[in-house]
């Protein structure tokens, strides 16, 4: 769960008299993350330790001059690099005290921006789109310069970054409505146009941030409706469509703030994370219509991950460099420290789930093919399209599975499956489970276990979608099913995957024999066990279906596995029966994390820990013999995921009784050695335990039975 | 067979005082520690750290200094009174007035002849040490301010002291003061104006002098040129205590923060040439402030308000992983704080200057296992008797019949007859014999019909007690000349023995009725730490303080089988690294073959029949045998029956009706009850 820390201020402001903008032009990382510089709109640039909330040294230009362009610092040369009245570049260094007496040379044309990326060159972009190194335009300040964009074109957001192979710039401009984003590599120069679909006639973008991953520029930008978009650009693109007409670029919708009645005015969206996105002066979908909110949203799961209210007006400004997001409102510049730690399904959905309406599951991430079908044909609005593949099911469909009987249920849902044209298969398939799963909550006597393990089989339902199935399935005790929702559902809440482990404990091995579950799971723990029992029939030749599958290295492993023989360990004997550990599997592989997992397995009895600690050590014993096949199934429980859960279980067991742990310490070395890994993880977990034995304090006096053995 | 009744009682208010000052003598390696409340307590360190004497403080007596003569131990405090201890008698000797106002602080020169008083007056007084006193010899020149620390050089030619901002050193000749040595004030307390204070000086054989000072300084000076070598600031409090190994080769520093700051006399780089004093450890085993110190060749011993004695090993000079090497935190006394009346349901709780009689409560019928039964009656306080004099009490005991109470002070015994029918009166015994004055342990015959009192010369007194009398009837003398005082007082529940101990290890067993001796246990090196004669057998267990555990058998006169077998096979090693020693021996009537044994941490019923454990068996097995059924439990189990769930025990005893009485008391509630440790900051607080 990504979280917003306390933050502080780092200086204060000086709003423009209008109070819209913030007073701020740019704020630049400085030589490491703790140092930035903040550029004012007015004169002064100041350098700041971050950490100490405390001004190194400014910089002001003489009076009548302003600073046009945020001071950038190069980190080759040390210096600092600023644009005054739009013409005369300056650079100074740090020991240079008054700005007028360091170096300045005016330029033939107005300048944009200077860019310093990390890594890279300062460059210089011209209001008219030319770019040029500030090295070489210095060599001669008067050269030329070109006029890349059309006549009423201007710039309006700009970036530099750096890749493995180049630096390159990217622009956006607005030319009657239109807009576009212009890439300008650099060392060869070539530059790249592409044209930004039209959101909704008259809105423009509020704010873009890009970020660079796996060889691609990823630009996030953010419209006035509230839908963010992002479209990604290959930076291996071919030069060839250089000056030749704008390419039409990609997008997909990534999140759609709520925006309550009025467009956004001010308002930005900064990428944090491949997953985490920052925004600023957008409603809290919790609280009233205010827009005074830093959120950081998840794009995965379309969750809002944290929230902070700002006191004072907010600009649309912000800014993110090193964990710390930097944010002007009123008159102060603050510093927020954030963390996005990777979030799985689960807790992402946790704690504001409920802020956002059941409708707004995440729409498809369809690219657009409208303008390659049909030209500049402006788009029809998402939620018309959404609204559209709902309707595949049909009323009669519906009708038909709230009221028909199970034989017929199962040849309706057959033939929808069969259907080839649809287009949201995991919204409509979402809405068929949901309305099975609660019918047959309602009557008892209602069950087609077959058509929801088929639906199930698609992937394409999650748990988030259906959220009562796997408890249908517990109740109903169709151990089949939960274990194929064990094994598709990513986001099973760690409450019911215990409540499946606890249900998988506690059957009785005859009965859990007569189960018939998923082969490739039973087929693994038979060759375990059979390693076990039966050593001959594997010297003789005999490997199960799923050995067969692996040619390379079986052999090996099989000499490896004589050898073993030959130095006639002792064996474990497996404490379930082969189902039953099958199914056991199912739980050490679901995503689970450990601070939600830990307090749903104290509610395990004393013997099923025992019974699931006793199957845990001899998935060690097994593990920890070299000879055993570890990547021979997809169902096998990774060794890790065994150590994880032992670890749990052992240390919830400390609060009643310590020798477990030492039953534990005495099964096999690795255990020790992990023990100690794990111990600073459980730490929280043991002073809630610790509090709980303080809660049975007994007070001043008591009468007890106790009894020694 | 194995359930019990208890009684699990938290409501006895012991508060240990904190420690004050300690002194270590490195020949006898024992420790001596002062309290708060002016109690001297010896540890003995070479028999597994057992507090093997205590001798009471009293009102208004509050010990500043130690210092060890030999064998002769001595003390000082701000009643201006220098004080020489009967540790065989566990009593001041005599007690001599320095005639210079409050003492800060003795120091004895290394070769046991001299002894030097630091006095408020700002004199530092010399006494000469006779045979069987100190005689003032001179006053060196006396200075302005008070002398607060003190430190001899080894050699004895010079001695340094501290004082309010500066340390004077003195040629112990001509008694001149030779070097002032300005202690800077406070570097960092906001008020400039305050005297710095010189808590602790150390003079060292190269003629190094180190100080700590209240403005949180250790500082290095060289005591030749008189110049500061330099300082290293430790704290923002002061630095309270300094102490120096042995080999002078480390210095540690006690602060008010409660860590232990330990510097080191090593060279920088490998050449051996410039060694320097380098700050190296710390250690943070007290919450509040560390007010004595002692450096042994192989540990940290620290004290302080926080009332526990912490031995931390310096590990860089014990072996690793032994028991040698774990800490040891001493909390709790190693003698016996409550008394039992078995018969009548009552305790007696000790306090320092009071004693407290509580009834026990009762509760409704029987229950399972882990069960908590309904109170129906609660437990009342009877009896709130406070003591009579300055002195504090040493020892109290009631008589298993609920009907006589006595108590002991270091000058006197007082006894009482106490009826609690129905309204509750005591009535105190007038006149009792002139053989009772100096006592320091007290018990009960088993019928009550007798009172034994350990006295002088370590011998036992017996008196009859009846009907508002107290008669004297013997004096047990020991058959060896060992004059070490009894500490254990145990007779048996038959009415015919009375075994004593005494803290030079014999044990002696004494016929009561004949009133002669009846067998002496063959002396083994450690030190008793409790002692009890079964009520059938007649064989008589006693526990040491190695944790060793032997049976006598009074008939044959010899070691049991059972205990040559326990000692052939060895104790579990589990059961030799706890750290407490046993501090009861009780027997359980219903099973003969039971010995019930308590220390601090756990209790243990030992059950004769049952194989012993080996090296190799788990031996605290008990939630293992749980968890087994009744066959296997039989199989499975030793000896050795230890419940530990049950913490920080001050007393579990076997009452009459074979329910069992636990006092505990949780050290949250000690923490609580002390002031509040110097404020520190944390974070951006």
């Amino acid at each position: 769960m990504a979280a917003l820390c306390e933050g502080y201020t780092l200086c204060g402001l000086v709003p423009a008299q209008n109070r819209l903008c913030s007073g701020l032009r740019g704020i630049e990382e400085e030589r490491d993350s703790d140092h930035v510089i903040v550029t004012e709109s007015t004169r002064c640039a100041t350098l700041y330790k971050v950490s100490d909330q405390k001004p190194l040294s400014s910089w002001t230009v003489k009076q009548g001059q302003s600073l046009t362009s945020s001071a950038v610092f190069n980190t080759k040369t040390s210096e600092y690099v600023a644009v005054s009245d739009n013409k005369v570049i300056r650079i100074w260094k740090e020991e240079d005290i008054l700005l007028d007496k360091a170096f300045k040379a005016t330029v033939s044309a107005d300048v944009w921006m200077v860019h310093c990326p990390r890594g890279g060159e300062p460059v210089v972009l011209f209001q008219r789109g030319d770019v040029r190194l500030l090295d070489s335009l210095l060599a001669a300040p008067h050269q030329p310069v070109q006029e890349v964009l059309a006549q009423e074109e201007s710039i309006r957001w700009s970036t530099s970054i750096v890749t493995e192979m180049q630096q390159m710039v990217i622009f956006t401009t607005e030319l009657k409505g239109d807009h576009f984003l212009c890439l300008q590599r650099l060392n060869p120069n070539s530059l790249q146009r592409y044209h930004l679909e039209r959101e909704e006639p008259g809105l423009s973008p509020l704010s873009f941030s890009t970020s660079y991953r796996d060889k691609h520029i990823c630009l996030l930008y953010l419209y006035p409706n509230g839908h963010v978009y992002e479209s990604l650009i290959s930076v291996r693109g071919s030069g060839a469509g250089e000056g030749s007409e704008a390419l039409s670029l990609p997008r997909s919708l990534i999140l759609s703030l709520p925006v309550g009645d009025d467009l956004l005015e001010a308002a930005a969206a900064v990428v944090l994370d491949d997953a985490h996105v920052a925004v600023v002066g957008v409603p809290h979908p919790c609280a009233g219509p205010g827009k005074d909110f830093l959120c950081i949203w998840n794009t995965n799961f379309q969750t809002l991950q944290a929230g902070k209210e700002m006191a004072g007006k907010l600009y649309g400004q912000l800014w993110s460099y090193s964990n710390k997001l930097f944010i002007p409102h009123g008159k102060t510049l603050s510093v927020i420290p954030f963390a996005c730690p990777k979030s799985c399904l689960a807790s992402a959905l946790g704690k504001l789930k409920q802020a956002r309406a059941e409708d707004s599951r995440p729409p498809a991430l369809v690219p657009s093919w409208n303008n390659i079908l049909h030209g500049e044909k402006h788009q029809p609005p998402k939620t018309a399209e959404i609204r559209k593949t709902v309707s595949w099911i049909t009323d009669e469909d519906m009708c038909l599975l709230q009221t028909a009987s199970a034989e017929e249920v199962k040849k309706e849902v057959e033939g929808l499956l069969t259907r080839q044209d649809v287009q949201d298969l995991q919204l409509s398939l979402g809405q068929l489970a949901v309305t099975l799963v609660s019918r047959s909550l309602a009557e008892p006597a209602f069950y087609t276990p077959s058509t929801l393990q088929q639906l199930v089989h698609t992937q394409c339902l999650c748990h988030s979608i259906c959220p009562d199935l796997v408890a249908l399935a517990l109740e109903k005790k169709d151990y089949f099913l939960c274990q194929l929702c064990l094994q598709f559902f990513p986001d099973i809440p760690e409450v019911i995957t215990c409540a499946c482990l606890k249900a998988f404990i506690s059957l009785p091995d005859a009965d859990a024999e007569r189960l018939s579950l998923e082969p490739d799971g039973v087929s693994f723990m038979q060759i375990l066990i059979s390693r076990e029992h039966d050593q001959v029939g594997l010297q003789n030749g005999f490997t199960s279906t799923s050995c067969e599958d692996e040619d390379a290295g079986s052999g090996q492993q099989r000499r490896r596995k004589d050898e073993e023989n030959a130095r006639n360990p002792p064996e474990p004997v497996c404490p379930v029966g082969v189902h039953k550990a099958a199914l056991i599997n199912e739980v050490l592989q679901a995503a689970y994390s450990d601070t939600f997992l830990l307090p749903h397995l104290k509610d395990l009895s004393s013997q099923h820990v025992i019974l699931f600690l006793q199957y845990l050590q001899f998935l060690y014993q097994q593990y920890s013999l070299e000879a055993f096949p570890q990547k021979h199934s997809f169902r096998s429980p990774s060794q890790n995921q065994v150590s994880w859960i032992g670890f749990a279980c052992c240390w919830m067991l400390k609060a009643y009784c310590r020798t477990f742990t030492d039953l534990l310490i005495e099964s096999s070395s690795c255990v020790q050695v992990k023990l100690f890994l794990q111990l600073g993880k459980i730490e929280s977990s043991l002073q809630q335990i610790n509090e709980m034995k303080v809660k049975e304090d007994v007070g001043a006096y008591s009468i007890e039975v106790i009894e020694l053995f | 067979m194995g359930e019990f009744k208890v009684h699990r009682i938290r409501f006895f208010n012991h508060m240990p005082s904190a420690i004050r000052v300690m002194a270590f003598n490195s020949h006898t390696e024992r420790l001596v520690v002062a309290r708060a409340d002016g109690a001297v307590e010896i540890f003995n360190f070479a028999d597994n750290y057992y507090q093997e004497k205590v001798i009471p403080g009293r009102d208004g007596k509050a010990v500043e200094a130690l210092c060890w003569v030999g064998r002769r131990l001595f003390s000082a405090g701000l009643d201006g009174e220098i004080t020489e201890y009967d540790l065989e008698n566990l009593r001041p000797r005599n007690s001599m007035e320095a005639y210079g106002g409050p003492i800060w602080t003795i120091s004895s020169n290394s070769q046991g002849t001299l002894l030097a008083a630091g006095c408020e007056d700002g004199t530092v007084k010399m006494f000469e040490v006779l045979e069987d006193r100190i005689q003032f010899q001179r006053n060196l020149s006396r200075q302005k301010g008070r002398i607060i620390s003190l430190s001899w050089h080894p050699t004895g030619s010079q001695i340094a002291a501290g004082m309010l901002d500066m340390i004077k050193i003195f040629d112990a000749e001509t008694g001149h003061a030779t070097h002032r040595l300005l202690v800077e004030r406070g570097l960092q307390r906001t008020s400039n104006s305050q005297e710095v204070v010189v808590w602790s000086v150390a003079f060292l054989s190269d003629h190094t002098i180190i100080s700590g000072d209240s403005a949180g300084k250790v500082q290095i000076w060289d005591g030749i040129t008189g110049t500061l070598v330099r300082t290293h600031l430790l704290t923002k409090w002061d630095v309270l205590v300094l102490a120096v190994s042995p080999d002078e080769s480390s210095v540690i520093a006690g602060t008010s923060e409660g860590t232990v700051v330990q510097f080191q006399f090593i060279s920088s780089t490998v050449d051996q040439q410039d060694k320097q004093w380098v700050r190296t450890r710390t250690f943070k085993s007290h919450s509040h402030d560390v007010r004595a110190l002692v450096h042994t060749d192989t540990a940290v011993v620290s004290g302080g308000v926080d009332t526990q004695l912490v031995v931390r090993p310096l590990l860089d000079k014990v072996e690793k992983n032994t028991q040698e090497s774990a800490m040891r935190k001493i909390i709790f006394p190693h003698r016996n704080l409550v008394s039992c009346a078995k018969k009548a349901g009552l305790l007696l709780f000790q306090f320092s200057d009071h004693l407290e009689l509580w009834r026990l409560g009762e509760s409704d019928g029987n229950g399972k296992p882990g069960d908590r039964l309904p109170v129906k009656r609660n437990p009342e306080k009877l009896i709130q008797l406070k003591r009579k004099g300055e002195d504090n009490i040493c020892c109290s005991a009631l008589s298993p019949c609920g009907g006589w109470l006595a108590y002991a002070t270091v000058s006197s015994v007082r006894l009482y007859r106490l009826q609690l029918d129905n309204n509750i009166s005591i009535n105190k015994v007038s006149k009792l014999p002139k053989e009772l004055n100096s006592v320091h342990q007290l018990s009960f015959s088993s019928d009550s019909s007798k009172l034994f009192a350990s006295s002088i010369l370590s011998s036992v007194i017996v008196a009859s007690v009846k009907e508002l009398e107290c008669k004297y009837l013997h004096t047990f003398k020991p058959p060896s000349d060992s004059r070490q005082p009894v500490h254990l007082l145990s007779p048996s529940e038959d009415g015919n023995w009375l075994a004593t101990a005494n803290t030079g290890g014999e044990i002696h067993v004494f016929d009561v009725h004949k009133l002669k001796l009846h067998c002496s246990v063959p002396v083994c090196g450690s030190c008793p730490t409790a002692v009890s004669i079964h009520p059938f057998s007649c064989s008589l267990v006693s526990v040491h303080a190695d944790q060793q555990i032997f049976e006598f058998s009074l008939k044959q006169k010899e070691f049991t089988a059972w205990s040559r077998k326990l000692q052939k096979q060895g104790m579990h090693p589990l059961w030799l690294q706890r750290d407490a020693p046993i501090t009861r021996v009780t027997f359980n009537p219903n099973n003969p073959t039971h010995i019930l044994l308590h220390d601090t941490s756990m209790f243990c019923i030992v059950d004769q029949i049952l194989p012993l454990p080996e090296e190799k068996t788990r031996f605290y097995n008990q939630s293992v045998l749980q968890s087994l059924s009744l066959g296997e439990r039989l199989r499975n189990s030793h000896a050795f029956k230890v419940y530990r769930n049950f913490q920080n025990l001050l007393c579990v005893d076997l009452m009459e009706d074979h329910s069992l009485v636990v006092v505990e008391r949780p050290l949250l509630d000690i923490v609580s009850q002390l002031p509040a440790p110097v404020q520190q900051k944390k974070f951006a607080t």
